[in-house]
């Protein structure tokens, strides 16, 4: 890989361990993929928060090192409401040691706002081609594909290594040859909300990590894409995809049409709402925010819970600047004795390991809860999320099942 | 220290084989080889330095101070912290070598400062045994196979 003379001197160990560090781990990341030299970055959103996935190691790793971050960065979501932890019930161990992580990346000069669409804010937002260093998945995904920006999927080190220097390695989604389409999905049928979530986890499972194109019978709008996106990225390892007429690299770059072609039933889909139903127990806890709620997904949770009284926990997750932006969906939500909480989310907060059985209307977190948080996962609408937690669809299955079970 | 330097006095380079720099410095010992993959969150206890995932080929066996052969990583990029916490607590490999290695256990290493060189010129599930001495030049990228005088060869 080539390095300019300064790079060289910061490989050598002339700025200081840190830098030296930070350079040595992007150097080997490009040697591994190949990478001919070294790109600046726009912004660089880390990964590697949560203590419940970092532990200790990463704690101490984090505390020990030294500088200042030379692009605008960001932290990806947190074990925890860092204003308001208790409502959660987390221990005070864990909070302290939370804490304690937030604080060291606070100290490398990053800002403390712990999201999974950094997208959302200001001064993150992001143009075409923009190169970036961004380690959440959904978010990676989100920036390559709806933005049309540039990003691997960085690890949390490696985000972190990139935010010190203000580079990364040119390797990967930086570069064209890799953005192209290797398989393609054809959907026959009309989508909305939920689907998308239901979609990304079956193509996702489907795709690996290939580069996918779909063809779609409806236009979906951007938190659509971010449940399509994020699911896909977690039922699978896709990093990138292209959706026919809708995403801006279909306009501006000259693809072929992959040999691969799959199409996806509606049957697939179904299975998705109702194959995992018939497993599970009733749901305790019902969850949306996977990712973090947009204003538009705030306002229509807002407007589901208006005048309603939940009767199961009934947690929102979005970005505290969301939720400051609007105080009046957050009021409305709340007063249903539903609880918006920010700075984490359902998969990374050890909150969601009390419960056996989570509902959840994103792909994303159906393909995370069994794993991360030991308790079975089932799929539904916003509509029918909100429908089980004031009871109404209890009712319902009673009524059809003719009052048993 | 003095018995370290006297050794390496009798010390005779059998191989020396280049490879890949991944991890800067130099480091040397025994060599311990895994035929297993092995994923640092969940395979290896952070305290102790030993093998716990069952079935594993190493299973039960410590990783302290040796010179760590392995395919490859797997698994969580948390990896890469817990190498770092085996630093921390004295029980760490001394070196590793890898057939390729992945993102995970490269930044480890480097983040743990454990020399490490990958893709070697010949395999080294071929050249290497359990106990041999080695040298791991992460810097220049080679390592060494070295014969101890007093040890009678094979």
């Amino acid at each position: 890989m080539y390095l300019t003379k300064e790079e060289e001197q910061i490989l050598n160990g002339e700025s200081g361990e840190t830098l030296r560090q930070a350079i040595e781990i992007l150097v080997a990341l490009g040697d591994i993929y190949g990478a001919d030299r070294l790109i600046p970055i726009k912004s660089s959103q880390i990964a590697g928060v949560s203590y419940k996935t970092m532990g200790d190691a990463g704690l101490e790793w984090i505390s020990d090192l030294q500088g200042k971050v030379k692009v605008p960065s960001i932290l990806n979501p947190a074990g925890m409401d860092l204003q308001d932890w208790k409502r959660l019930r987390i221990s005070p161990e864990f909070a302290e040691k939370q804490k304690l992580i937030v604080q060291a990346y606070e100290k490398l000069g990053i800002q403390c706002e712990c999201t999974c669409t950094p997208y959302n804010l200001e001064g993150f937002n992001v143009g075409y081609g923009d190169h970036l260093a961004w380690s959440e998945s959904s978010a990676v995904s989100y920036a390559n594909s709806v933005l049309g920006a540039r990003t691997n999927r960085e690890g949390g080190p490696s985000a972190l290594s990139a935010a010190l220097l203000g580079k990364t390695a040119n390797y990967g989604f930086h570069l064209n040859e890799n953005r192209m389409p290797e398989i393609s999905f054809d959907v026959g049928y009309s989508l909305k909300g939920s689907d998308y979530g239901a979609l990304g986890y079956v193509a996702g499972k489907l795709a690996g990590s290939k580069v996918p194109i779909f063809h779609l019978r409806c236009t979906p709008d951007a938190d659509e894409l971010k449940a399509l996106g994020a699911a896909m990225a977690a039922s699978g390892a896709v990093a990138l995809y292209h959706v026919e007429g809708v995403t801006p690299e279909i306009c501006r770059m000259d693809f072929e049409e992959p040999t691969e072609k799959i199409t996806i039933e509606k049957s697939q889909l179904d299975e998705v709402y109702e194959g995992l139903r018939k497993a599970c127990k009733e749901p305790e806890l019902i969850t949306i925010g996977c990712p973090h709620c947009s204003a538009a997904e705030l306002e229509k949770a807002a407007e589901l819970l208006r005048g309603k009284t939940v009767l199961k926990e009934f947690w929102i997750f979005t970005s505290r600047k969301l939720a400051k932006l609007h105080p009046e969906y957050i009021k409305t939500i709340e007063k249903s004795g539903a609880k918006v909480v920010c700075d984490t989310c359902m998969v990374v907060s050890p909150a969601t390991n009390s419960y056996s059985c989570v509902m959840v209307n994103s792909g994303k977190a159906l393909a995370y809860v069994p794993g991360m948080c030991g308790a079975e996962a089932v799929y539904g609408s916003m509509e029918t999320c909100v429908e089980e937690a004031i009871g109404e669809t209890t009712k319902k299955v009673a009524k059809k099942a003719g009052g048993s079970n | 220290m003095r018995q370290q330097r006297r050794l390496q006095r009798r010390q005779v380079v059998l191989i020396k084989l280049k490879g890949r720099t991944i991890s800067r410095g130099c480091a040397r010992g025994e060599v311990l080889l895994s035929t297993d993959p092995i994923s640092f969150l969940g395979s290896v206890n952070p305290k102790t330095g030993v093998i716990i995932e069952e079935k594993h080929a190493l299973e039960g066996k410590s990783i302290q101070g040796k010179v760590l052969v392995f395919p490859y990583g797997k698994g969580s990029t948390v990896g890469s912290y817990v190498i770092y916490q085996l630093k921390k607590n004295g029980v760490a490999p001394s070196a590793i070598i890898n057939l390729e290695t992945e993102p995970i256990v490269a930044v480890g290493a480097i983040i743990s400062e454990i020399p490490l060189v990958d893709m070697l010129e010949r395999n080294p599930y071929e050249v290497l045994n359990n106990g041999d001495f080695v040298v791991v030049n992460g810097s220049k990228g080679y390592i060494e196979l070295i014969k101890q005088e007093t040890n009678k060869t094979e």
